[in-house]
């Protein structure tokens, strides 16, 4: 008899609560979208934040609710995107894909002009006199953008110069944004030949620092068949990309970031509406500063 | 009941037994989510709202249940059946009336259902207020506020320690001591400076 008080306690102590809570959780139950958790399910969960949303399932309920369009994730592949396009009963515009290229070769082989001692870290070390490297547009090479790569595409190589592995990149931007030098920029695989070096530097003053930097020759504009690279003369010509809606698109077909660079002076320049990756100018540069990237000869134009 | 007393359970509660640095009790917590303030203040409110009511409800059930059918020894089990399916019950309201602050507390509400520090506050009323089996004068007030206190004194010691974390994260420590050692090191050094508080006497 005495074992029957308990368990009759505990048992009907037991039975409110779950008919407690069961008709809670009917009366209190949140309508959630299924697509919702599908879609967040197919992004890739980097949680990069490169699309604007708050993570993925930021961006999850902004495509959902309409505010987004599914081009603006960089990370997730086309299979995945077009899954999710279906999901919300659109249609996806397909896009070429994109990598980074760093538009520096100097490294080790451009001088330094003093020895840095503190943070190993390039957006520290740009604030001291701009980094310790003579050319003020050169690459610090302390690795600030393989840190900041959250797909791990990015390595130093031996001469102290991030590669970009093109497989792994996902062209997320982050790179671009971090680098204090503004020397990444996304160009789409399908153009393989780039100008490695951003220095606006006169070319003797470009020489005198780094043995591979542009010093706007323009041997490559008289070899270019296509009409797509370009030096442009003086020191102070710029872009003025603020007022002028065309320079803007112009200064997009050369894949200059209008909110990053406004000097196009003294360093050529590739117009990628036109080149056609022919080589040419990687023959001719006598400094070897235009690069065709390996690994990429074969288009792949998907 | 007077004034005095409750001054005495608040004190106590706060400082001299103070639920983490003293009695030792939902460490996991303390530990886990001290890294930012925010957060930290976030789930110090939820437990202490949860300790509040959970004061109240076992209460009830032991007053009500427990003692007249004389099977006292069941007071764990029930009391747990009663904060777990309390702590479900705010989940829903908290998911149904503000979506951001459910996703905000995240992992940590469900977690607060096996705090140790919720359930030691309902034993601790039932051991302090409760004389051979009956109830003292006032009882069910002072339990009330000696749930409030522990919630208090949890939010004194979560804030404590997310504000020292903060700061360390300025600081040049090495990499072995870094994050969880650190913060072990830190606990242990807080509890022995509470410890003082053992001095006071009323």
């Amino acid at each position: 008899m005495d074992i029957l008080i308990p368990i009759l306690t505990l048992g009907s102590l037991g039975l409110i609560f779950g008919i407690g809570l069961a008709v809670a959780s009917k009366k209190l139950s949140v309508e959630v979208d299924p697509r919702l958790e599908a879609i967040h399910g197919l992004l890739p969960g980097a949680n990069c934040g490169a699309c604007g949303g708050a993570g993925c399932f930021g961006f999850a309920e902004s495509l959902l609710s309409g505010k987004a369009s599914i081009d603006a994730c960089r990370v997730a592949e086309e299979k995945t995107k077009e899954q999710i396009a279906k999901l919300l009963g659109k249609k996806l515009e397909k896009k070429i894909k994109r990598t980074a290229v760093l538009r520096c070769n100097g490294g080790s082989k451009a001088k330094d002009k003093f020895i840095y001692q503190g943070i190993k870290d390039c957006v520290d070390a740009n604030l001291v006199l701009g980094g310790q490297k003579e050319c003020s547009f050169g690459c610090v090479g302390f690795g600030t953008c393989v840190a900041v790569c959250p797909f791990g595409a990015i390595k130093m190589s031996e001469e102290g110069l991030p590669i970009v592995d093109k497989n792994k990149c996902r062209a997320c931007n982050k790179c671009v944004l971090v680098c204090p030098k503004k020397l990444f920029s996304l160009v789409s695989v399908t153009h393989n030949v780039y100008v490695a070096c951003s220095s606006h530097d006169l070319g003797k003053d470009t020489k005198a620092v780094c043995p591979v930097g542009c010093i706007a020759c323009k041997l490559c504009e008289k070899a270019c068949k296509f009409d797509a690279i370009h030096v442009i003369d003086g020191s102070t010509v710029s872009l003025d990309l603020a007022r002028d809606p065309e320079q803007v698109k112009r200064a997009e077909g050369l894949t200059i970031n209008p909110e990053q660079s406004r000097r196009v002076d003294n360093l050529a320049i590739i117009d990628y509406n036109k080149c056609t990756s022919c080589g040419e100018c990687v023959a001719v540069c006598p400094m070897k500063t235009i690069i065709s990237r390996p690994g990429l000869v074969n288009k792949t134009g998907s | 009941m007077s004034i005095a007393q409750f001054l005495t359970i608040f004190i106590s509660a706060v400082f001299i037994y103070n639920v983490i640095l003293s009695r030792f009790l939902g460490l996991c917590s303390f530990v886990a989510i001290s890294k930012e303030t925010r957060p930290a203040l976030a789930m110090s409110l939820a437990v202490m709202f949860v300790t509040t009511m959970s004061s109240i409800i076992t209460w009830f059930i032991y007053r009500f249940l427990l003692i007249p059918f004389n099977i006292t020894y069941l007071r764990t089990i029930s009391f747990i059946l009663v904060i777990a399916t309390f702590v479900q019950f705010v989940e829903m309201v908290i998911k149904k009336i503000s979506p951001p602050l459910y996703r905000f507390f995240g992992i940590y509400l469900p977690l607060i259902t096996v705090n140790c520090a919720v359930f030691g506050v309902a034993v601790l009323n039932i051991d302090m207020f409760f004389i051979n089996g009956k109830a003292i004068r006032g009882s069910f007030y002072y339990s009330v506020f000696q749930g409030l206190c522990v919630g208090l004194g949890y939010t004194l010691a979560m804030l404590l320690m997310s504000g020292i974390r903060e700061r360390l994260d300025f600081c040049n420590v090495p990499k072995a001591v870094k994050d969880f050692p650190l913060a072990f090191i830190i606990a242990s050094i807080m509890s022995l400076s509470f410890l003082g508080f053992n001095g006071f006497r009323f």
